[in-house]
């Protein structure tokens, strides 16, 4: 049978081999049941588990020892890090989000000509996204330490550091989130921007609009989906920002830079070991992920209706 | 899909377009002339050290760790004495390689198995409970990493993957399920219908028709998943250190952030700088390789948000 048949034909003799819709439903499900399997067995799975976990005694070596409600809520909460890491994550994640937004907009908007120049400047700023987040967090450990860091003179002279005060841990770490994401948010900024057609631009030209205008006017309302879609990836990386602040600060200097998934990781495996616990405040993690998404969202579509 | 740009009218483009002194350059315009050089110059120094901000420290990393250094195997002259510290660190940098390689290995080989089939079930085939399916899958975006390896270390445990490699590559896939399914299942929506239905028609089975068909039909679609599992796997920080606790069987990123603090208390910083620098070769190499693809990753879910 000729394979180049028009479309129209060919339905038809499919149709006329009609395999029985039950056995196409078979074979689709047939090809769909690896992800099944990992799907329920990886996520559904323990997603239940960490709900009933979250209600149990759970010691890390001993396991199960039945249901005590909701005595792990109840230490979670009461542990002595919460408030501060919480209050921590939600500082961090404001400011790596406002950096990062605006800085990748800002470097969407300087290289989205299309010239040799600008395609060697976009491979720049997105190479470092390619690092893994612990190794970027490694390569800014030696940075900023004072020993081996190319800026130690420049340390001893100013008598700054790095690391060393809870600010200062805070904005060293912010910038090294900043040097790792810039270039990945820049990318789904520069994809926002070509989704603006260019005759609004020509409009707002012939209008006799100021550069600051056409940005505020046209680009910015322009890009609202991807603004939406920016802020609420970043502000959930950020929110459940670990590898950084485990590697680069440790929590410290004095357990001021613990974020709450660190807390997590604290109580569960090391010295706490309370898996239990480590459960209860992983399930309040995650009802507070998805109601700051959802606010999120639900803010960006009432602020264009 | 090339990397994304766009030549047209830039917001309030009064600036001149972009002209370029190298006459090698193919895309030339009327602005080649003195004043237009002098006028882009600042532009060109200014957007070439934000480049340079972004590329330094990466540079350095790599320049430090063959440099002399006090406090490093590498004292006087240049040389490989840090990566010769690393190499023989506990269990050797030859092993960690291993661990990293077998689990981003399998990692990769997994993901594309399921997203391949897959996709091709979500794009192909109509079956009771392939929405469930597939919204169940993409879930798991919405759930923190830490909510789901409290539980996944206690599942693993009980079913004898505690402490393995390749417990962490399953976990590794499963968090690559949202993104590769969906990119699967665009990619096999984007190939026309008409091309299997005639393999079909020929006689093909469904499987034979996606094996000879769509397999080169989607090739690019799997590069992509590939690539970012790759990443993925690497670069993975928080599942090795939460599911193995074996020095033989730490993936080389837990073991190069271990090996911070392990002399006496002293930091040998050459030797993680070494340590940065083998893990983000192969991930930089890649990245210039497939670049095109990996962009296509970012696009494809920004465009579908």
């Amino acid at each position: 049978m000729d394979v180049r048949a028009p479309s129209h034909p060919l339905r038809a003799a499919m149709r006329g081999r009609a395999r029985p819709r039950g056995r196409r439903a078979l074979l689709g499900w047939l090809y769909a049941t690896p992800t099944a399997v990992f799907v329920v067995a990886l996520f559904a799975l323990p997603l239940l588990l960490v709900l009933k976990m979250a209600v149990s005694r759970w010691p890390l070596l001993a396991g199960d020892q039945g249901v005590n409600a909701p005595d792990n809520f109840v230490k979670a909460v009461d542990h002595r890090f919460f408030t501060d890491s919480v209050v921590f994550t939600v500082k961090y994640t404001v400011l790596a989000t406002v950096l990062l937004l605006a800085l990748g907009l800002g470097l969407a908007l300087l290289v989205q000509e299309s010239s040799r120049w600008n395609t060697l400047l976009r491979a720049s700023f997105l190479i470092p996204s390619a690092l893994g987040l612990a190794s970027a967090s490694l390569l800014f450990y030696v940075l900023y330490s004072p020993y081996a860091s190319p800026l130690a003179p420049v340390m001893e002279r100013l008598g700054l550091t790095f690391l060393d005060s809870p600010t200062a841990a805070l904005v060293s770490t912010t910038f090294l989130i900043v040097w790792r994401y810039a270039g990945f948010y820049m990318v789904l900024m520069l994809v926002g921007l070509q989704g603006i057609p260019a005759d609004v631009y020509e409009a707002a030209r012939t209008d006799g609009a100021t550069r600051w205008q056409t940005f505020r006017k046209v680009t910015l309302p322009l890009l609202r989906p991807t603004l939406a879609l920016t802020t609420v990836l970043c502000v959930t990386g950020s929110l459940l920002a670990f590898e950084q602040f485990y590697i680069l600060t440790k929590g410290g200097p004095d357990n001021s830079t613990v974020t709450v998934v660190q807390l997590i990781y604290l109580v569960a495996f090391q010295g706490q070991n309370d898996l239990g616990v480590a459960a209860a405040l992983s399930v309040i993690v995650l009802v507070a992920l998805v109601l700051v998404n959802a606010l999120q969202l639900r803010a960006f579509r009432s602020e264009e209706s | 899909m090339s990397v994304v740009s766009r030549s047209t009218a830039t917001p309030g483009s009064a600036a001149p377009p972009p002209s370029d002194a190298a006459p090698s350059r193919p895309r030339r315009s009327r602005g080649v002339t003195v004043a237009g050089i002098a006028l882009r110059t600042p532009y060109w120094v200014l957007t070439g050290s934000v480049g340079l901000i972004f590329l330094a420290p990466l540079l350095w990393t790599a320049v430090a760790s063959v440099s002399p250094q006090a406090g490093t195997n590498q004292v006087d002259g240049w040389g490989f004495g840090n990566y010769a510290t690393l190499a023989s660190y506990q269990a050797g940098v030859w092993r960690y390689l291993a661990n990293s390689a077998f689990v981003s290995l399998l990692t990769v080989t997994l993901t594309l198995l399921i997203s391949f089939l897959g996709g091709y079930a979500f794009a192909r085939f109509r079956f009771p409970g392939r929405n469930v399916l597939f919204m169940l899958t993409l879930a798991i975006l919405m759930v923190p990493y830490a909510t789901l390896l409290i539980p996944l270390y206690v599942l693993l445990t009980e079913v004898g993957l505690q402490n393995s490699l390749v417990g962490v590559a399953l976990v590794l896939t499963m968090f690559q399920l949202p993104f590769a399914t969906f990119l699967m299942r665009i990619s096999f929506e984007a190939v026309p219908r008409e091309l299997d239905e005639a393999a079909m028609v020929d006689g093909c089975s469904s499987f034979t028709a996606l094996w000879r068909v769509l397999l080169p039909a989607v090739k690019p679609g799997l590069i992509t998943v590939g690539l970012f599992a790759f990443l993925a796997a690497w670069n993975d920080f928080m599942a090795p250190l939460i599911l193995i606790n074996d020095t033989e069987r730490m993936t080389l990123p837990l073991a190069v952030s271990n090996l911070r603090g392990q002399v006496q208390g002293v930091v040998d910083y050459g030797a993680t700088e070494a340590g940065v620098v083998v893990l983000a070769l192969p991930c930089i190499v890649l990245f210039l390789l497939l670049q095109r693809h990996y962009m296509r990753g970012f696009m494809s879910g920004a465009l579908k948000g």
